[in-house]
């Protein structure tokens, strides 16, 4: 996929309203492949801290017999962070207000894992 | 994991870094490879090694980058199969502190080291004495000065 392509998967998730930013993470080194993140969202800190999570979580899930994660939702006071992970060592994560419609971010996100290669 | 240091100023931050971004082995040196701290080393013939060889890198991409009319490039990453290394440089009231750090792909990754090393960067700033740049080892007490070096960092 090109990066206009990753721009336009990241897009979709951007347009749901009450998400502050998106961005196509690589899970094996923790860097931001893409992103579209509002002013104050520290991106490079938040790649490697959720692709440190998947890491820990996909080995919890495997040890647990429950095989991988298809979706995360950790929800904080002040906002909240979502993630699916997609193919190519790749994860989608979108961070969102506190009231976010974690349904629709969900669907978009899974569609942008679809479609990023 | 045991973190020694010449320099005392060193330590906590070094420490703060180990913890955090889950690296193996630490080397806190000058850009001439003298020793100020380190971290998950056991024998000093290895420390010797990583602080000359970290120099040489360091000051080969510190030529390329004058050379290109570019300041110092900001850091070196090489990823191999199992281990990771990242090299940068941090300045600080006692000059310039480059940093060694080896990592284990299995328990950290180079985003986590980049990430935790911008906080050493601003930990070293601020702990490093305000009272100017180190001494350079002359090349007569250059003996002495490595057996105290390594005396420290393996507490002998």
């Amino acid at each position: 996929m090109s990066a206009s392509g990753y721009e336009s998967a990241l897009s979709r998730i951007t347009g749901v309203r009450g998400v502050r930013g998106a961005m196509l993470v690589s899970v094996s080194d923790g860097l931001v492949v893409a992103e579209q993140l509002m002013e104050g969202i520290k991106g490079a800190a938040v790649a490697a801290l959720a692709a440190s999570l998947a890491t820990r979580l996909g080995r919890a899930m495997e040890a647990g017999g429950v095989g991988g994660g298809v979706f995360w939702h950790l929800q904080a006071e002040r906002g909240a962070l979502l993630v699916v992970p997609a193919r190519a060592g790749l994860l989608v994560v979108a961070v969102a207000d506190p009231g976010v419609n974690a349904g629709l971010v969900r669907l978009e996100l899974l569609r942008a894992a679809e479609s990023v290669a | 994991m045991t973190a020694r240091a010449v320099e005392g100023w060193t330590l906590e931050p070094l420490t703060a870094f180990v913890q955090e971004a889950g690296a193996r082995l630490v080397l806190l040196m000058t850009p001439a490879g003298q020793v100020l701290a380190q971290s998950g080393f056991t024998r000093a013939v290895d420390v010797m090694s990583a602080a000359a060889l970290g120099a040489a890198i360091y000051a080969s991409t510190t030529e390329i980058a004058r050379q290109l009319g570019e300041p110092p490039f900001a850091g070196l990453a090489h990823q191999g199969e199992r281990h990771g290394i990242f090299l940068a440089a941090v300045a600080t009231d006692r000059g310039p502190v480059v940093v060694l750090a080896v990592y284990d792909l299995e328990v950290t990754s180079i985003g986590l080291v980049q990430l935790f090393f911008e906080q050493l960067a601003a930990d070293l700033k601020s702990a490093s004495p305000k009272g100017g740049e180190a001494s350079q080892v002359l090349a007569a007490d250059f003996e002495r000065e490595l057996s105290d070096s390594l005396n420290s960092l393996f507490g002998r």
